[in-house]
């Protein structure tokens, strides 16, 4: 089974825009899914400059998804999903 | 993300939008287009019954980012003229706060009120647990007469089956000083006479209906004259932004500030001068303790305590004085514990002095965590405007400035590991101890953050002129967890901390006096 890699967008408008808050997926994952997960804060995803689009930060990547305006309960979720679908 | 969280969201959506506007080509139109560019039509409406009451809120909120009272509006004026009005103006109005009705509307009366769950029981618990008479049976059931109600939530506590509930107004429940009311219309309204700008209320809304009147506008027409722009920025705002304070100083120059000073800086001369004070009142106050022992032994004691010559000479305690909300409060609800409080001004008062020496023509701007520095901003004619933490935030993604690549600029003086913790609870008390050279002089007692109940405290000390336990240095702090607990916050508080620890383990420690 592969392993799934998450990515929180640290950078400043991710940051601003409510990315704080996802500093605790960086606790919440490794806890809840251990070696299948793995997490990291990153710097910028350059997400927001693509039409230069911040309304929609935060930014998470799951793999190669884009999760946007990501709150902890979203990342979570597609996770779930991302795991349900291996079994 | 919950409400609370999406309706931060918007806030800092338009904030970032505002200052787009003000650098694009044409301020006034782009400004008007704002609630288009959020909800363009046909766009899937998020919260509520249609665009135009969308757009109708969005409107509002931007109203107050450009710095103007929502309740003035009398919803004819274009956001276009508004935004030429907020060009125009010269000065910046007292009144920080201002609450967005269309948004409010959203919750019932703060009432008790009697569920389904009512299983009409034998017992009656409810009806005796009350002291008011407000509880009768009906048709078998409880029902609360609400012009009897204390709201004392007796039969809550009292009702086996849970059927009874408090409706709560967040806004009413999170303000210590009853100075938010919905009114007889169902909106809530603040009574400024009241107000500590303690900005609890702007945090509890779940449909943020709350707005601070932001200077945004008035800062960003500083920073485009050709006057020299100074920011301040409050030991918070450390833990708040990603990469260090090094960083973030190189990219608030970037955004446009000339240069950028600590406030920590003159948090260490509030530390020693509040040290100072504070050996002064307890030596006075232990001296004339000796007397009345010396005159007790050697006279074979007296029939009445001694006549209390001076008020200021017999104080057992001394409470701090740098927390702008808090100084609020005295002024305003609790003037009694005055004589009590520390005559050190604070570390903003300090650092804007040291400012305006230094740029004697400069604008200067305090980067502030929360709303009540608004205020002590307005009484203080070194601090031209205030801006707080999330504009800073919108201002840096207006201009897409990456803080953690920026490079790392020296400030020009460094500050005390204890200034620099000044934003945590305790950190206050702690650096005025470590001023000292008999540290164990300090009993220090925490005030962590304002409510109706620590108000209460404060009360009771101020008029028996004592603290609980024997302390002698009451740290007052308006909000839960200190600075880092404050409205305008980014950061959740645990992660605020450790970067500002991680900052201050760091720095040296604060000279003694």
């Amino acid at each position: 089974m592969s392993k799934i890699t998450v990515k929180v967008c640290m950078g400043t408008t991710c940051f601003v825009m409510g990315g704080s808050n996802l500093q605790e997926l960086i606790e919440i994952i490794p806890r809840r899914y251990g070696d299948k997960v793995d997490v990291e804060g990153s710097s910028c995803l350059e997400m927001c400059s693509v039409q230069w689009n911040y309304s929609k930060a935060p930014y998470v990547k799951v793999d190669d998804d884009i999760i946007e305006e990501a709150t902890v309960e979203k990342v979570l979720s597609v996770i779930e999903e991302k795991l349900g679908a291996e079994k | 993300m919950n409400n609370a969280g999406q309706a931060i969201h918007i806030k800092k959506e338009i904030l970032v939008r505002i200052i787009e506007a003000f650098f694009s080509e044409d301020f006034e139109e782009q400004t008007r287009l704002i609630p288009y560019i959020m909800r363009p039509k046909g766009m899937e409406v998020p919260y509520r019954c249609c665009v135009y009451k969308e757009r109708a809120i969005i409107k509002d909120r931007t109203i107050a980012g450009l710095g103007f009272s929502i309740e003035e509006d009398d919803e004819t004026v274009s956001l276009a003229k508004y935004a030429k009005k907020a060009l125009e103006r010269t000065n910046i109005n007292e009144k920080n706060l201002t609450v967005l009705q269309a948004a409010c509307k959203g919750c019932s009366t703060n009432r008790i009120y009697v569920t389904d769950l009512c299983q009409g029981c034998v017992a009656r618990p409810c009806l005796s647990s009350c002291k008011f008479g407000a509880v009768s049976i009906e048709n078998g059931r409880s029902v609360i007469d609400d012009s009897k109600c204390k709201k004392c939530q007796m039969c809550v506590k009292a009702c086996p089956y849970n059927a009874i509930v408090k409706i709560s107004v967040p806004c009413e429940d999170a303000c210590p000083v009853g100075a938010i009311k919905k009114d007889e219309t169902g909106f809530a309204s603040i009574d400024f006479a009241k107000c500590i700008n303690c900005g609890k209320c702007i945090s509890a809304c779940p449909f943020g209906a709350v707005h601070e009147r932001s200077q945004i506008v008035d800062i960003l027409k500083a920073i485009k004259s050709d006057k020299k722009v100074i920011a301040m920025i409050a030991p918070a705002i450390a833990g708040q932004f990603p990469g260090n304070i090094y960083q973030l100083k190189s990219a608030m120059i970037q955004a446009g500030f000339d240069d950028v000073y600590e406030v920590a800086q003159g948090a260490d001369i509030t530390a020693n001068n509040e040290a100072k004070e504070f050996a002064e009142r307890m030596h006075v106050a232990n001296e004339q303790a000796n007397e009345w022992l010396n005159t007790w032994v050697n006279e074979g004691g007296y029939e009445e305590t001694p006549a209390q010559t001076e008020e200021k000479n017999i104080q057992k305690f001394m409470t701090t004085s740098c927390c702008a909300g808090y100084n609020e409060l005295i002024k305003k609800h609790l003037q009694e514990i005055k004589p009590y409080v520390s005559e050190t001004k604070t570390p903003l008062y300090y650092t804007a002095e040291i400012v305006k020496k230094d740029f004697p023509d400069a604008i200067t701007v305090f980067v502030s965590p929360c709303v009540a520095k608004r205020a002590e901003g307005f009484d203080n004619t070194n601090v031209d405007y205030v801006m707080n933490c999330e504009e800073l935030g919108a201002l840096f993604v207006a201009k897409r400035i990456q803080i953690d690549k920026c490079e790392k600029l020296k400030y020009v003086k460094e500050s005390s590991k204890q200034a620099r913790n000044f934003c945590l609870t305790g950190g206050v008390a702690e650096s005025v101890k470590a001023s000292l050279k008999d540290e164990s002089s300090v009993k220090p007692c925490v005030i962590n953050g304002l409510n109706k109940e620590n108000i209460r405290l404060l009360k009771k000390y101020a008029s028996s002129g004592e603290c609980e336990g024997g302390c002698n240095l009451i740290e007052v702090m308006c909000c839960e967890g200190g600075c880092i607990g404050g409205n305008a916050n980014m950061n959740s508080q645990k992660a605020a901390k450790k970067i500002i620890e991680e900052l201050s383990s760091n720095s040296e420690d604060i000279n003694k006096i």
